[in-house]
């Protein structure tokens, strides 16, 4: 166990929106009021507790929350520790990111935005914005980029049935960066009756922050239930996927601050860190600015953003949220990574072992899990942020090669 | 007293600013094209440094700026580039780009290099106030360069003094809240532009997104010191015809 500082508070950031040297708001001058309407007035409007309890009253009835947190007897007996999964997977829509487009969706309602706008890469978010844009009754467009709506297609349908549009993204690389841009375009051409739904830890202050209070949810139950379960609501470590960082920052949250609690953040190595096929930001990343904060940036030499790879389009972004660059330069954070073909291989395994299959994001997760020489005696929550339905066809492809 | 001033002082009209991207259409096009803008009537030349995720600007800039990239266009080469560009060109030229990468090239080094080659001051749309205050404003004030700050239709006022204080050179007013290259309904910019007439600004005020031609042009002009033209120029150039013919016949048509 590394030993960090005290004196910091890892879950607040500065006025200014900075985790040390992370964060902020770079942005054209053309997004400035929205923006400013949005820091001045998220914390007020969340803090409000008609808004809590409509918030906790649609993650109750609709999401499905409290999700359930589940000691994996078989993988803790394999691994040789005590794990316990925190079932996002569980939640409507098959991933935590709903937990997000709830808060927000109430949000919007309450500064009086008539339109919601998102970015997608997989398309999970998209379908969590589009579910809630139905629910309220609200329009919906979702940016994603036209590669990954060739390689999403049953996600597009998704959100089709569910009544948004979505606009394919022909710039740049044509992939979530690019949708992420589109989206933020689509915001300064429309600026006043628009909502933005991110959908991670990432963008100008105050999303970041704002992501990871709606994600806390998921650390906030994991307290709860450990203590239920286990007598105590610390456990030795949390172990997370990260590609934005939304599920780890709402798995991590209320344990920033709790020193002995480790807290693993695992990256997706693609074809392996150094391939030049990789999604592993922090290892491959250095300082730079993206889509309106200061974080740790995929780029090359001359500053141009460059194509991460994974093989799960959730992790597939060469950024990641400022809160996570901080984790990972104060080394508050454990930070790590799978290759594309340990986190197929644990997809499959879990699915063997415990009878769940999860998302790819997911797997990345488990896929560290035999190297971290964890003890016996050390309790392990694993953030199971997804369900793998999405990712059939590339678990068919496998099984077929095996054949 | 920097070009800028001395231009705006010559001159407090129908200024005409024109923007190019560096190393579009090809990599070693940059002071070609900046000697015909010069010589076919331009006032201020606004040079464009490429980047992949160009927040503010629209389709045509960017698949410029990617064209650029392409042919290997970096702030290294740029100013490479512009060593002897003060041996042909005297109107003013301004920067413009994005921070990530003026920061892998390093803050100062940056402003230094920009200031040894001729280059009068820098447009970054995506770095705010707060930063420029507290982190890089001194260092381009420093190097003596001129710094141009945005506001739009929806800057409150408090906030449009501010940038207009701390902007030297000009005042750079986006015709409405949108990225480049999209069309704009002219009524309601001409109200906008009168707002800003009556608020007795330290800078003079330069119109940019939208402006497209001579109709446009003229008519922020009437209620500003000029306008800045990109995406429509831009597309001039990509029609393939040389350079120098592309320019000329576009500006014509703007200055006739």
């Amino acid at each position: 166990m590394h030993s960090f500082n005290k004196t910091i508070n890892y879950q607040d950031p500065s006025t200014e929106g900075y985790y040390g040297e992370f964060g902020g708001a770079y942005i054209p001058e053309m997004l400035y009021s929205n923006v400013e309407i949005l820091k001045n007035q998220y914390i007020q409007i969340m803090q409000d507790p008609a808004f809590q309890e409509e918030f906790h009253a649609l993650l109750k009835d609709y999401v499905g929350r409290p999700t359930p947190l589940f000691y994996a007897e078989r993988l803790s007996k394999e691994i040789g520790t005590q794990i316990y999964l925190k079932r996002e997977d569980l939640c409507h829509t098959g991933a935590h990111k709903i937990n997000n487009t709830i808060g927000q969706i109430i949000l919007a309602q309450r500064l009086g935005k008539k339109k919601i706008i998102a970015e997608t890469g997989a398309g999970q978010h998209g379908v969590a914005t589009a579910t809630v844009c139905a629910l309220k009754g609200m329009e919906c467009v979702v940016y994603m980029g036209e590669k990954d709506i060739e390689r999403q297609a049953p996600n597009v349908a998704r959100m089709k049935m569910l009544g948004a549009t979505v606009v394919p993204a022909t710039s740049g690389s044509k992939t979530l960066k690019d949708a992420t841009n589109e989206a933020i375009r689509a915001w300064i051409n429309e600026p006043n009756e628009t909502h933005y739904i991110i959908g991670s830890v990432v963008g100008p202050h105050p999303y970041p922050d704002m992501v990871a209070r709606f994600q806390s949810v998921i650390s906030d139950e994991i307290r709860k239930q450990l203590k239920e379960k286990t007598g105590s609501e610390l456990p030795t470590a949390v172990v997370a996927c990260v590609g934005g960082g939304s599920n780890a920052a709402g798995a991590f949250y209320h344990f920033l601050n709790e020193e002995t609690v480790d807290l693993i953040a695992v990256e997706a190595a693609g074809h392996g860190v150094h391939s030049g096929m990789s999604a592993a930001t922090t290892q491959l990343g250095k300082p730079g600015i993206l889509h309106g904060s200061k974080s740790i940036l995929m780029q090359t030499a001359d500053g141009q953003v460059v194509e991460p790879h994974s093989i799960s389009a959730g992790l597939d972004y060469p950024g990641i949220g400022p809160l996570h660059a901080f984790l990972y330069e104060s080394k508050r954070g454990t930070f790590t990574s799978a290759t594309d073909e340990e986190a197929l291989a644990w997809a499959f395994h879990l699915s063997e072992i415990e009878g769940i299959i999860p998302a790819l994001e997911t797997a990345h997760a488990f896929a560290i899990l035999p190297k971290m020489n964890f003890k016996p005696t050390d309790v392990v929550v694993v953030c199971l942020s997804g369900r793998g339905d999405k990712d059939l066809a590339t678990y068919m492809q496998v099984m077929d090669m095996k054949k | 007293m920097s070009r800028l001033t001395t231009l705006f002082e010559k001159q407090n009209e129908q200024v005409l600013n024109v923007y190019c991207t560096a190393g579009f259409p090809q990599l070693n096009s940059t002071l070609e094209v900046m000697e015909s803008l010069q010589a076919n009537g331009a006032n201020i030349i606004e040079l464009g440094m490429p980047y992949s995720d160009p927040l503010a600007d629209g389709e045509v800039i960017q698949s410029s700026g990617n064209v650029a990239i392409a042919n290997g266009m970096t702030i290294d080469t740029l100013f490479e580039q512009l060593k002897t560009m003060r041996e042909t060109i005297h109107i003013p030229v301004v920067l413009m780009g994005y921070m990530n990468p003026i920061l892998q090239y390093g803050f100062e080094t940056f402003c230094k290099k920009a200031k040894a080659v001729g280059v009068d001051g820098f447009i970054l749309p995506d770095l705010p106030l707060y930063e420029f205050e507290h982190i890089y404003g001194k260092t381009i004030q420093e190097n003596e360069m001129d710094f141009v700050f945005l506001v739009t239709p929806e800057t409150p006022e408090e906030r449009l003094r501010k940038l207009d204080s701390l902007s030297t050179g000009f005042l750079y007013a986006v015709s409405s809240s949108a990225t480049t290259g999209k069309d704009k309904d002219f009524s309601k910019v001409a109200l906008y532009l009168q707002k800003l007439q009556g608020m007795e600004l330290k800078n003079p005020v330069l119109v940019g997104f939208g402006i497209k031609d001579k109709e446009t042009f003229d008519a922020v002009c009437a209620y500003s010191n000029g306008a800045i033209i990109g995406s429509a120029y831009i597309q001039a150039l990509s029609k393939g015809n040389s350079v120098e013919e592309a320019t000329a016949q576009f500006l014509k048509a703007v200055l006739k």
